[in-house]
């Protein structure tokens, strides 16, 4: 029994993970219905410039967030105004193109400066230490990790529905013509939305940096659990994004419990399983 | 001083252009012919690691091919023509396939796993070209492409080593710990990890021969972000060795969840993952300890049929132009060429691929990385190189692969002991 609990305790903490992953894609999607292929590899090009920071000033990644995050910001804005706004109207292929080509060309630009070498975020204490809950141990780390997800859906959820700026995005998210009549600039609004998605995009970047070992070519395999679980959770709703992290989480350890090569299936099925029988995903965003 | 001029320019510039075209048509004829020898690599993509020494041995065989290579008293430049495979398969079948066609190559080489060396095979099997490939276990090789020992291959030959050598070292290594005979296997599910987690083929037959419990919970998707059921199930089996065949961020994933989770094996072996300084660098202290394979070091006391350097004068070599540390593929990717040169020295008719089949097959150098004979293999088109195992100790001033253990080749002198993690 306390095998399967643990199963579990583990799963919703890597679901943690997954929500991360998946939170700044959630939100581009709510925001300009823009499927970024190229999330994975921005993630990892986070994690490349926490690297970058830890080892030029010596600090800890977690301080290492204080440059990282503004710089991603500063990017995504750039890259929406400069090059996904021009891709953007009532076809959805030239985004995804060219979001694809960009993936292509972060992977090859990193390959560039940083060689291939497989690299780590140097975390210290936290990487290893861990609590025991009762007969379950679990690492600190993924558990911190688990918080801070919490905490960036439960911020992102706040910037949403109570400030002046997610006023901005819920109105081009629902038309974004009327929007721009209403005075409402949306090249700006949108670069807005990538600023804070790519922000967040920092955090996943840097927590996987610390978590496991990262090289250029990793980034399109997280892509996949991203997209499930924004998909699992309903597009454009954050809370669902969470849940979505941890259904999928949990799915992947339970089916490992049963045998490893189950582990990644399990997580696809229970994808599909939810696209099977609730297509809009378990929390469709709220009509406004 | 002597300037270079407009008309100098010019002059060289016509003569550059119009060479190809004419020994092309004129190579048996010519006073210095040239032939091409194409190289398949993965230089950019996952695979990249293995190909980083690449340029700087291709820059020191072409010095030192300057001067031409002999074959029945008339002198050949060779040329080396690589091609990028990007760690793909198709991509590497697609460039192999271009170097035949388009380039016209006489030779065609290749290294780096299966994933390189077996389209670049099979590409050189159908068009007749004869093939040199290296750096990737014998078995995915040869049973890869579906080859039959009691026939070969026509064109392709092989030199590396085997699963059956893992086997010996790693146990010979664990033997020497002395440590509980309780294995815990992690097996991705990829052609390697169910080629050494095959019930008869792989690791688990021979370990049960000799008396190790193997804990192996069954086969993980490669860059999976959970190991805690695999962490689980060997603390209840009581494990103390770890073994597996890993891609980097996988074993980073897994050594620090076991860390969190309290298991600490005392000695993990691991293949693959732990190649590269920079993936033990990369996982700091907990790097130091690790045990690996090795199919090559500077300590090893062989020395270059092609130039005379010893392995550690290649690795040195390599590591001041760079300033990078040393890695395996070197001695591999100098060996390659020296077979290369040696079967330009020896064909009967360089003209002929069947002639320069049978002068590959009939190959027995000593080479940087060991002898090389294509008569002594285990199987038709392939020969093996000697395989020790070691650890990664601190040495002071970063971490160094250490040989502790050499009885599948006992002239590779040790450099240590094995010190137990934790």
């Amino acid at each position: 029994m306390i095998e399967w609990t643990g199963a579990i305790v583990q799963g919703v903490l890597l679901g943690g993970l997954y929500a991360l992953f998946a939170a700044g894609l959630s939100l581009i999607f709510g925001v300009m219905r823009l499927v970024n292929i190229a999330h994975g590899d921005l993630i990892i090009l986070a994690a490349y410039m926490g690297l970058t920071t830890t080892v030029m000033l010596g600090v800890h990644p977690f301080l290492a967030l204080l440059i990282v995050m503004p710089l991603m910001a500063g990017l995504g804005y750039a890259l929406q105004r400069g090059v996904l706004n021009q891709t953007l109207g009532d076809d959805i292929l030239p985004p995804l193109l060219v979001t694809f080509g960009l993936s292509v060309i972060i992977q090859n630009a990193l390959l560039e400066f940083y060689t291939a070498d497989p690299r780590k975020l140097p975390g210290g204490a936290v990487e290893t230490a861990s609590l025991d809950l009762g007969g379950i141990t679990v690492g600190v780390l993924p558990l911190l990790t688990f918080g801070i997800a919490v905490a960036v859906i439960a911020g992102l959820q706040f910037v949403f529905y109570r400030t002046s700026l997610g006023r901005g995005f819920r109105a081009v998210s629902d038309n974004q013509d009327i929007a721009q009549l209403m005075g409402l600039n949306k090249a700006h609004v949108f670069g807005l939305a990538m600023a804070l998605a790519l922000a967040v995009v920092a955090i996943a970047g840097i927590l996987l940096g610390m978590r496991t070992s990262f090289d250029p070519a990793i980034g399109g395999g997280r892509l996949i659990f991203g997209f499930e679980a924004v998909i699992i959770g309903g597009l454009g709703n954050l809370w669902g994004t969470l849940a979505g992290g941890v259904i999928l989480g949990v799915a992947q350890t339970l089916g490992a419990k049963i045998d490893p090569g189950y582990q990644i299936l399990a997580g696809h099925i229970a994808f599909l399983i939810v696209l099977a029988v609730r297509p809009n995903g378990l929390f469709p965003r709220v009509e406004h | 001083m002597k300037r270079t001029t407009r008309r100098h320019v010019l002059g060289g510039l016509a003569a550059g252009v119009a060479a190809p075209a004419i020994l092309r048509s004129t190579r048996a004829y010519a006073q210095s012919p040239t032939l091409k020898v194409g190289f398949v690599t993965p230089s950019t993509g996952p695979l990249a690691g293995f190909a980083e020494a690449d340029d700087y041995i291709l820059e020191g065989l072409r010095v030192h091919f300057a001067g031409g290579v002999e074959n029945n008293g008339k002198s050949y430049q060779i040329e080396i023509i690589k091609k990028d495979s990007q760690s793909n398969p198709n991509r590497a079948a697609e460039v192999a396939a271009e170097l035949i066609l388009d380039d016209e190559v006489d030779i065609i080489t290749a290294a780096a796993t299966p994933d390189t060396t077996n389209p670049v095979a099979d590409q050189a099997e159908i068009n007749e070209i004869p093939c040199i490939t290296t750096d990737a276990p014998w078995q995915p090789y040869f049973f890869g492409r579906g080859g039959n020992p009691a026939e070969g291959f026509a064109y392709t030959y092989h030199f590396f080593w085997g699963l059956e050598d893992i086997i010996a070292n790693f146990t010979g290594l664990w033997n020497d710990a002395g440590v509980a005979k309780k294995v815990g296997g992690l097996f991705p599910n990829d052609a390697d990890g169910n080629a050494w987690g095959h019930p008869e083929l792989g690791l688990p037959t021979p370990l049960a021969g000799q008396g190790f419990e193997l804990t192996d919970p069954g086969r993980y998707q490669p860059l999976t972000d959970d190991f805690s059921n695999y962490i689980s199930a060997f603390k209840d089996a009581g494990v103390e060795i770890v073994t597996g065949v890993m891609i980097p961020p996988d074993f980073g994933t897994f050594w620090s969840q076991a860390a969190q989770q309290g298991f600490n094996p005392k000695v993990a072996t691991v293949g693959k993952a732990l190649l590269f300084p920079s993936a033990i660098e990369a996982l700091g202290d907990r790097g130091v300890g690790l045990s690996s394979e090795i199919w090559w070091s500077p300590n090893h006391p062989f020395t270059s049929s092609l130039t005379g350097t010893s392995a550690g004068d290649l690795a040195n070599g390599y590591s001041s132009a760079t300033g990078r540390p040393w890695t395996q593929p070197i001695g591999f990717k100098h060996a390659l060429f020296e077979v290369v040169a040696d079967v330009i020295g020896r064909a009967e008719d360089l003209e002929d691929a069947d002639a320069v089949s049978a002068a590959i097959a009939a190959t027995n150098i000593s080479t940087i990385v060991g002898d090389v004979n294509w008569s002594a293999g285990p199987v038709p088109n392939v020969t093996k190189t000697p395989l020790v195992a070691g650890q990664w100790q601190d040495n002071g001033n970063g971490v160094e692969l250490v040989i502790t253990h050499n009885s599948q080749a006992p002239d590779i002198p040790v450099g240590g002991e094995l010190q137990l993690l934790g």
